[in-house]
């Protein structure tokens, strides 16, 4: 449904942050995207919902597709309107505005009577419960996982048919983790719903994967099955090692990974 | 303190705050929705009351060419203001998008110098005593209230209908804000641009909605003010006065528009019943010296919103 063919992205019009980016997302999969810090991962969401342009960013080169209309050229809000919605690295909210009202602002691109709209809403605090306690609250003061809800909750409200997750797991403890992921599993299996979702924490979303990609400086350096990557001695090395020691210290060594071996390409 | 005088003072304070309220509503808007300060707004309200004198007939001295009721005048005045606003967003701010945010607001500056300047072409540089009023400037009620002088407060018909027509405006600005689509889509661009993108809102459009409104509600003000002063130039300075309103009340609340430009209406009557020659001639300074102590207290205003400082 969601076709990537050999992107370059530049910033900046001198900036080559991508260098032949080519990823494919099938219907219902849930399709992880790993890769370290300044890899390009964020860059490659932008550049299919379309925020490049805001940030002097262009796909100078290749084509993105999603169900067979090339999509490089729309601005976001026609990105939007298309079924594509990027939950933003960082957990973004609007933080002045309430839990409901955030979600709302989901769904305000939609041209749903507001029934529809408040079903969505049950649907949301139906998989995140703790939301609807929380609904009134000014967001801005709420926990982080509670906000990474939020905003995973937000993307849902625009009735997406490919969600974009950017580091759902980053700055949460274990545990919490590991909630948001069962939901992200949950909804992706109970609505059939495409994520395409960039970690950091490789276990974590090899473990709800159904295919991978791992990108090194603006490039795909590998990809496969959750199974066939797990099999990997660099992965093993660098991404599932790692969890055991701390997120902190994997990311140090990946610099001298780097100079010692670069993956396929 | 000249106590016979305060009755009535403090009742024409607060009316004149419904205006100071009503301008600085606008400004808070643009404010708002792009942290742009808008230099230009007293401009916009001086092109509206412009634009309403000159459809009801100017100087009715037989060179006119039109000759409406204000009503329908007042009405093209607001599709005037709405057109202006949206070639503001499309051919001044929008090219700027990305530059830094003090260039911006010279821009507003250099919009005000336009506006000014086609104003003066246009319609001359001469001010007019002559606006179409429902009342004559001189109509008043006569409000029984013991303690006051002679036993009644005074209030200006034009006063009391501009003050009516702020607070309605701006109980349709909180409900469009808080209660609509479109309301909530302008208060999540205002926190977020990105953010705002991210989710499928057209920033753009938007940006160019706020100043739409903002052209309307200055006109609204200037249509407000023109009744009692006559349509000048000198109309623009009245932002002079909106000034210290906005800041009080925290640059970015509605509400804290309303209540600041109540307080600076209140405190430059207030002062006027000083019995010190000295003390009543500050009256254009008092508000600054009010605001200095607000904002020694609180940096953000009395109604801004506090940096939500989380993560
Ligand atoms: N707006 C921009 N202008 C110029 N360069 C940029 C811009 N945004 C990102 N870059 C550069 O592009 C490269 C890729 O950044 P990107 O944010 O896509 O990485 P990432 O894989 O998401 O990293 P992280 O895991 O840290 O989020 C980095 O070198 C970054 O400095
Ligand atoms: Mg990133």
């Amino acid at each position: 449904m969601l076709t990537i063919n050999n992107i370059e992205v530049i910033y900046n019009d001198v900036i080559l942050v991508l260098r032949g980016v080519s990823i494919k997302v099938g219907e219902g999969q849930i399709v992880a995207l790993l890769g370290a810090n300044g890899a390009g991962k964020t860059t490659t969401l932008k550049a299919i919902s379309g925020l490049l342009h805001a940030e002097e960013g262009k796909v100078t080169r290749g084509s993105i597709d999603f169900e067979n209309e090339q999509i490089d050229k729309l601005t976001p809000d026609q990105i939007v309107a298309r079924g594509i919605v990027q939950v933003l690295e960082g957990r973004r909210l609007f933080r002045h505005l309430s839990v409901e009202e955030n979600l709302l602002t989901g769904a305000l691109t939609r041209k749903d009577r507001n029934a529809i709209i408040n079903r969505d809403l049950e649907q949301i605090y139906h998989y995140f419960p703790i939301l609807k306690t929380l609904r009134k609250r000014t967001s801005g003061y709420l926990s982080g996982g509670e906000q990474q809800m939020l905003v995973i909750g937000r993307g849902l409200m625009s009735r997406p048919r490919l969600m974009m997750l950017d580091e759902p797991s980053i700055g949460l403890a274990p545990m919490l983790v590991q909630e948001i992921f069962e939901i992200i599993r949950k909804i992706n299996q109970e609505t059939g719903l495409p994520i395409l979702l960039v970690e950091q924490n490789a276990r974590i979303a090899l473990d709800v994967a159904h295919y991978a990609y791992v990108m090194e400086t603006g490039r795909v350096v590998l990809d496969g099955t959750p199974a066939q990557l797990a099999q990997n001695e660099d992965i093993k090395e660098f991404y599932l090692g790692m969890t055991q020691v701390g997120e902190r210290k994997s990311y140090r060594d990946v610099k001298h990974y780097k100079r010692r071996k670069r993956w396929l390409g | 303190m000249n106590w016979v005088l305060v009755p009535q003072q403090i009742a024409t304070g607060i009316l004149n705050g419904g205006i100071i309220a009503l301008i600085s509503l606008g400004v808070v808007l643009i404010f708002k929705s792009s942290e742009i300060f808008n230099f230009a707004h007293g401009h916009l309200l001086m092109l509206g009351a412009y634009v309403t004198w000159w459809f009801a007939g100017g100087n009715q001295d037989g060179t006119e060419v039109f000759n409406l009721p204000l009503i329908p005048a007042f009405l093209i005045a607001v599709l005037v203001a709405i057109v202006v606003g949206l070639l503001i967003e499309r051919f001044a701010l929008r090219p700027m998008t990305g530059q830094p945010l003090l260039s911006i607001v010279l821009m507003t500056l250099g919009l005000a110098l336009f506006i000014e300047g086609v104003v003066s072409l246009v319609f001359g540089v001469q001010p007019s005593a002559v606006f179409p009023s429902p009342f004559s400037p001189s109509a008043v009620f006569r409000v029984p209230f013991p303690g006051a002088m002679g036993g009644f407060i005074i209030l200006k018909k034009t006063l009391v209908l501009s003050f009516g027509a702020a607070m309605l405006a701006s109980i349709a600005f909180a409900l469009f804000f808080n209660f609509t689509k479109t309301g909530l889509a302008m208060r999540a661009t205002s926190e977020d641009h990105e953010l705002a993108r991210s989710v499928g809102l057209n920033v753009p459009r938007i940006f160019g909605l706020s100043w739409a409104i903002a052209g309307v509600i200055a006109t609204v003000g200037g249509i407000l003010l023109a009744m009692l002063t006559g349509a000048s130039l000198n109309l623009s300075t009245v932002v002079l006065v909106a000034f210290p309103a906005i800041l009080l009340g925290g640059l970015d609340s509605f509400l804290g528009a309303i209540v600041g430009g109540i307080t600076v209406g209140l405190v430059q009557a207030l002062v006027q019943a000083s019995s010190n020659i000295e003390v009543r001639n500050s009256a254009e300074i008092a508000p600054y010296v009010v605001l200095l102590i607000v904002l020694v207290i609180r940096p953000e205003g009395l109604f801004g919103q506090k940096r939500i400082e989380r993560i």
